[in-house]
C-alpha cells in the first residue's frame, strides 16, 4: 500500500504526516509506503485545490481538512 | 438593552468604578463591549459558514463553471468565492485547477478577486464593529467588484498572458467525500479554533487602538479632514490600503473608531476593500502563473472598482 500526502508545507499538511505515522505504525503493518508530494504541479495532477490532502493507492481520500488518527487507521483497514 | 454592552457597563463603572464622563472610562468600556461581541460573532459566523463549506467545495464549483459563458457564472463564481477559504498560498493551486479544468479566466478572476475580499472572519468583525448595513454593503460590493472585475478581464482575450503550463496540467478528478455530520461539525469547529487563534491578538490590538482614539481623539476630527467634501479621500484611502499588507481583522476595529469621528462609511470600507483583495505576497505568488501584464491589469481593475464603490456609499448614506 502507498500513502501520499500532499501539501506544501503548511501546518495542517504537517499535522497530516505526523497522524499518518502514527496511524500506520498502530496499523501494525509493515507494506505501507509513506510518501510526501510537496510539488505544486504533482498535486494538481491529483486534481487537488486544497490542502492537506492523503492519496491511499492513487486514489484521493481527503483534500482540505485534516482527519485523525482513528480515521487513516479505517482507511488503512479498509 | 444589548445584554452586552450591559456587562461591559457594569464592569467599566461599576467595578472598576470610572466615571462614564472621563476619556479613560469610554475608552475602556468600549474595548470590553467590542471585543466580547466580536470573538462570539467571530466563533459563531466561522462555524456556520465551515459547516457549509463542507458541502461547497473548490472542486464542484469547478465542475459548475467549466466552459461556461455569460455574467451570470462570473456571479457564481463570486459567490463560491465568500464561502470558499482564501490564502494567497492556495491561490495557485485553485489557479491551476479551475483554468487547467475548463473554467474561462475571466470566472477564475471573479473567484480570485472575491475570495479574499469577503470571508466569514471579515463579515463578523465587520458586523459586530461596524454594523450590519456598512457589512452588507461591504460584502456586497465585493461580489460586484468580482462579477464585474471578472467579467472585464474576460472580455480582454487575456489568455496568452497565463503560463502555457497551466493550460496543459493534466488535472484529475476528485472524487467528493461522503461526510457523517459530525465530520463536518468537527471540521467546522477546528477551522473556528484555528482562525480565532491566529487572529485574536490582532482584534485586540485593533480594539485596543480603536478604543484609544474612541476615548481621545476630539470628535469629528476625521470629517474635518478626510469628510465626504474632500473628494480626495477615497482614492487616498484606496492608495494607503493597497500596499498594506496587514491582518484586516485588526484594522476593522480601528475603522470602526475612524467612523464614529466622522470618517465617512464608503472610505472607510474602501480602505478596508483594499487591504484585503490586493496584497504583495498574492501577486508574487500568482507571478509563478500571471504574466506582469495580466497582474498589472487584475490591479488596476480591482483598485478603480473599489475607488467607485467608495464614493457610491458616501454618496449613498
Amino acid at each position: 500500500m502507498k500513502i501520499e500526502i500532499l501539501g506544501t508545507g503548511c501546518k495542517n499538511c504537517n499535522k497530516l504526516a505526523e497522524n499518518v505515522v502514527k496511524a500506520v505504525f498502530l496499523s501494525g503493518r509493515e507494506d505501507i509506503e509513506i510518501v510526501k508530494v510537496e510539488d505544486m504541479m504533482e498535486i494538481v495532477k491529483y486534481g487537488v485545490m486544497r490542502t492537506p490532502a492523503l492519496v491511499i493507492d492513487g486514489t484521493v481520500k481527503v483534500t482540505g481538512r485534516l482527519p485523525d488518527i482513528k480515521e487513516i487507521k479505517d482507511m488503512i483497514a479498509n | 438593552m444589548d445584554p452586552i454592552k450591559a456587562f461591559a457597563d457594569w464592569l467599566t463603572y461599576s467595578v472598576f468604578g470610572l466615571d462614564s464622563s472621563t476619556h479613560a472610562g469610554q475608552a475602556l468600556d468600549f474595548f470590553i463591549y467590542d471585543t466580547i461581541k466580536i470573538f462570539i460573532l467571530l466563533a459563531a459566523m466561522i462555524f456556520l459558514v465551515s459547516y457549509a463549506r463542507t458541502y461547497i467545495t473548490p472542486e464542484k464549483a469547478r465542475k459548475w463553471l467549466g466552459n461556461r459563458k455569460g455574467i451570470q457564472y462570473n456571479f457564481l463564481a463570486s459567490l463560491v468565492g465568500v464561502v470558499t477559504p482564501f490564502c494567497s498560498c492556495s491561490s495557485v493551486p485553485i489557479f491551476i485547477g479551475f483554468v487547467g479544468a475548463g473554467v474561462p479566466l475571466g470566472i477564475t478572476f471573479s473567484f480570485l478577486i472575491t475570495s479574499p475580499m469577503v470571508n466569514e472572519a471579515a463579515i463578523a468583525v465587520l458586523g459586530g464593529s461596524v454594523g450590519w448595513l456598512a457589512t452588507g454593503l461591504y460584502v456586497l460590493s465585493g461580489i460586484l467588484i468580482g462579477t464585474f472585475g471578472g467579467y472585464f478581464i474576460g472580455k480582454l482575450k487575456l489568455e496568452d498572458e497565463v503560463e502555457d503550463f497551466v493550460y496543459n496540467a493534466q488535472i484529475g478528478d476528485v472524487a467528493q467525500e461522503d461526510l457523517v455530520p459530525k465530520q463536518r461539525a468537527d471540521f467546522a469547529w477546528g477551522e473556528a479554533k484555528i482562525i480565532v487563534k491566529k487572529v485574536w491578538p490582532y482584534i485586540i490590538i485593533g480594539v485596543g487602538v480603536g478604543a484609544l482614539f474612541h476615548g481621545y481623539a476630539p470628535e469629528g476630527i476625521m470629517a474635518q479632514y478626510a469628510g465626504v467634501d474632500n473628494p480626495l479621500a477615497v482614492p487616498a484611502a484606496v492608495g494607503l490600503g493597497v500596499p498594506l499588507y496587514s491582518n484586516v481583522m485588526g484594522l476593522i476595529p480601528i475603522a470602526e473608531s475612524l467612523i464614529g469621528k466622522g470618517l465617512p462609511v464608503g472610505t472607510a470600507l474602501a480602505f478596508l476593500m483594499s487591504v484585503t483583495a490586493l496584497s504583495l505576497p498574492e501577486l508574487i505568488i500568482l507571478k509563478k502563473v500571471l504574466s506582469t501584464k495580466l497582474i498589472m491589469i487584475f490591479v488596476t481593475i480591482v483598485t478603480i472598482g473599489i475607488i467607485i464603490t467608495g464614493y457610491m456609499f458616501n454618496w449613498i448614506l
